[in-house]
């Protein structure tokens, strides 16, 4: 009874929203580093074209995109924080977690550096010389696959960063263009992965001060939903549009992509 | 201040250039309040009415819930419709996440306390002075309720303005359930919440003033409909 009701509720709905909610979109969730760089604006085109399939993208931090995944509220995950998407694969919410591509952190900071991090020879000696100067530093706070990184690079410096939240270290709970729209306010340190940075519009007196070193490596995994987990979940076509990344042809065309001249991401399925 | 100047230039580019996803953007925010505003009137003013003409006990108490759900942050009932919703919830067979009905759901209950508190103080007052005449010539309580209503039009415009204000200038509660997502999804707040996380400020706040210019157009709408509504009334 009340699922006929609905039907016709839905029917006059449709008529105002004619977007395609019954249709075999797919649904991935992904980060917001991934999205704001216009990846998906470039790459989903290319991809609808040859297979006329739809690509919804819900851009969060890593960790409520995994959550929400949890939840069976995604088709496809495209997230960066390795061991987490492990342990969902373990957890039986993923079928196989693939290496998709990489790019890389970069510490971003005020022009005239005051900690010198950019003679820094190592990520370690340049979160200690933020450390020692106790100058702000502006992390996400959002259990984000960045804010996961960055934790672990306190932790490699042997910094329990948690004593200093409030004071120098403020933790913003937010996206990366919001933390660095108050890094940029700030004028303080802070960790983003490249690809927001470069197409981050207001950087005022930020720059890059210290990156190229291995830790700074930052790995993109995707992971198609359990289909025994989650009945609902567009399994045929996720693992088209899956199969179509890792290819040959997915990879050279993510290659492909740059913003201002600068390739943003690095294939590198195995 | 370069940034207030760049984004009315800005705003005024999109506008005079018919930009088509601005436009698409607008549509989409305009469909969704308007109808929600619908549902919420059609389930809301019966509500007010019977809260207003009727004594029971836990009256009061109804009243004051309504009244202080007025308040409730949008983003916690983001996230109650998101669990609501969710493919792993109770109504996740509905399959609505991330569409625009669950933003249309998400602001039924932002809306609906105030459609309901705003209309049963109003239906109170208008009740004092019609309910002897109602009984005197005993008037069915259904024929009643249509009086109250259309007896009261230009406050309940007022009362319209207050729920569509609440419903297209939110953010917190919509990005939860909506997703943000492309064409499909995203609206004027949640365009400017993502231009703002991009960076680019004054296209945020271009959007911003234009969202204010819609709604001082239908504003003024409202006040020339009030005022014709009145001058019906008294001449």
């Amino acid at each position: 009874m009340i699922k006929n009701n609905y039907k016709t509720v839905m029917l006059i709905l449709m008529l105002i929203f004619p977007s395609n909610i019954f249709g075999k979109d797919i649904l991935l969730q992904s980060t917001t580093s991934t999205k704001n760089s216009g990846f998906y604006t470039y790459i989903l085109p290319i991809f609808k074209e040859q297979t006329g399939i739809n690509v919804k993208v819900v851009a969060v931090g890593t960790g409520q995109a995994i959550k929400n995944a949890e939840n069976c509220d995604a088709d496809l995950l495209i997230v960066h924080a390795k061991s987490d998407e492990e342990a969902f694969v373990a957890n039986g919410n993923g079928i196989k977690r693939h290496n998709l591509m990489y790019n890389d952190f970069v510490i971003i900071g005020p022009r005239v550096d005051p900690a010198n991090i950019s003679k820094s020879k190592s990520t370690e000696e340049a979160l200690n010389s933020i450390f020692e100067l106790g100058y702000n530093f502006i992390s996400r706070g959002d259990n984000s696959g960045t804010h996961k990184k960055e934790k672990k690079l306190w932790n490699n410096a042997k910094i329990d960063i948690s004593d200093y939240s409030g004071k120098w270290y403020k933790e913003t709970g937010s996206g990366m263009g919001t933390t660095l729209n108050i890094a940029s306010e700030l004028n303080a340190y802070t960790l983003s992965d490249r690809a927001t940075w470069i197409t981050f519009k207001n950087k005022k007196n930020l720059e890059v001060l210290f990156h190229n070193d291995k830790k700074l490596f930052n790995q993109y995994g995707a992971i198609l939903v359990n289909p025994q987990k989650c009945p609902n979940t567009n399994i045929e076509d996720s693992k088209v549009f899956l199969d179509w990344l890792l290819s040959k042809e997915g990879q050279n065309t993510i290659k492909k992509y740059k913003v201002n001249g600068v390739q943003l991401f690095y294939p590198n399925a195995n | 201040m370069e940034v207030f100047l760049e984004a009315f230039i800005t705003a005024f580019t999109l506008i005079i250039n018919f930009d088509v996803s601005l436009f698409e953007i607008v549509g989409l925010s305009f469909k969704i309040s308007v109808t929600s505003l619908l549902i919420a009137s059609i389930i809301g003013f019966p509500i007010g009415v019977f809260l207003a003409i009727t004594r029971f006990t836990g009256r009061s108490l109804i009243i004051t819930v309504f009244n202080s759900l007025m308040g409730m942050p949008p983003v916690v009932v983001g996230l109650i419709v998101y669990l609501l919703v969710s493919r792993s919830g109770p109504l996740g067979w509905l399959e609505i996440l991330y569409t625009p009905y669950a933003m249309i759901l998400a602001q039924l209950f932002l809306i609906l306390p105030i459609i309901i508190s705003l209309s049963t103080q109003i239906f109170v007052e208008l009740h004092k002075e019609y309910k002897d005449f109602f009984v005197i010539f005993s008037v069915p309580p259904r024929k009643s309720v249509i009086t109250y209503i259309s007896d009261s039009k230009d406050s309940l415009i007022t009362i319209f303005l207050a729920g569509f204000g609440r419903a297209v200038s939110e953010v917190g509660a919509v990005i939860i359930v909506g997703g943000n997502i492309d064409h499909v999804t995203r609206v004027m707040t949640t365009t400017i919440a993502l231009e703002t996380s991009k960076g680019d400020l004054p296209l945020a706040l271009a959007l911003g003033i234009i969202l204010l210019f819609i709604s001082l157009i239908i504003n003024l709408i409202a006040n020339r409909l009030k005022i014709k509504i009145n001058k019906e009334t008294y001449e």
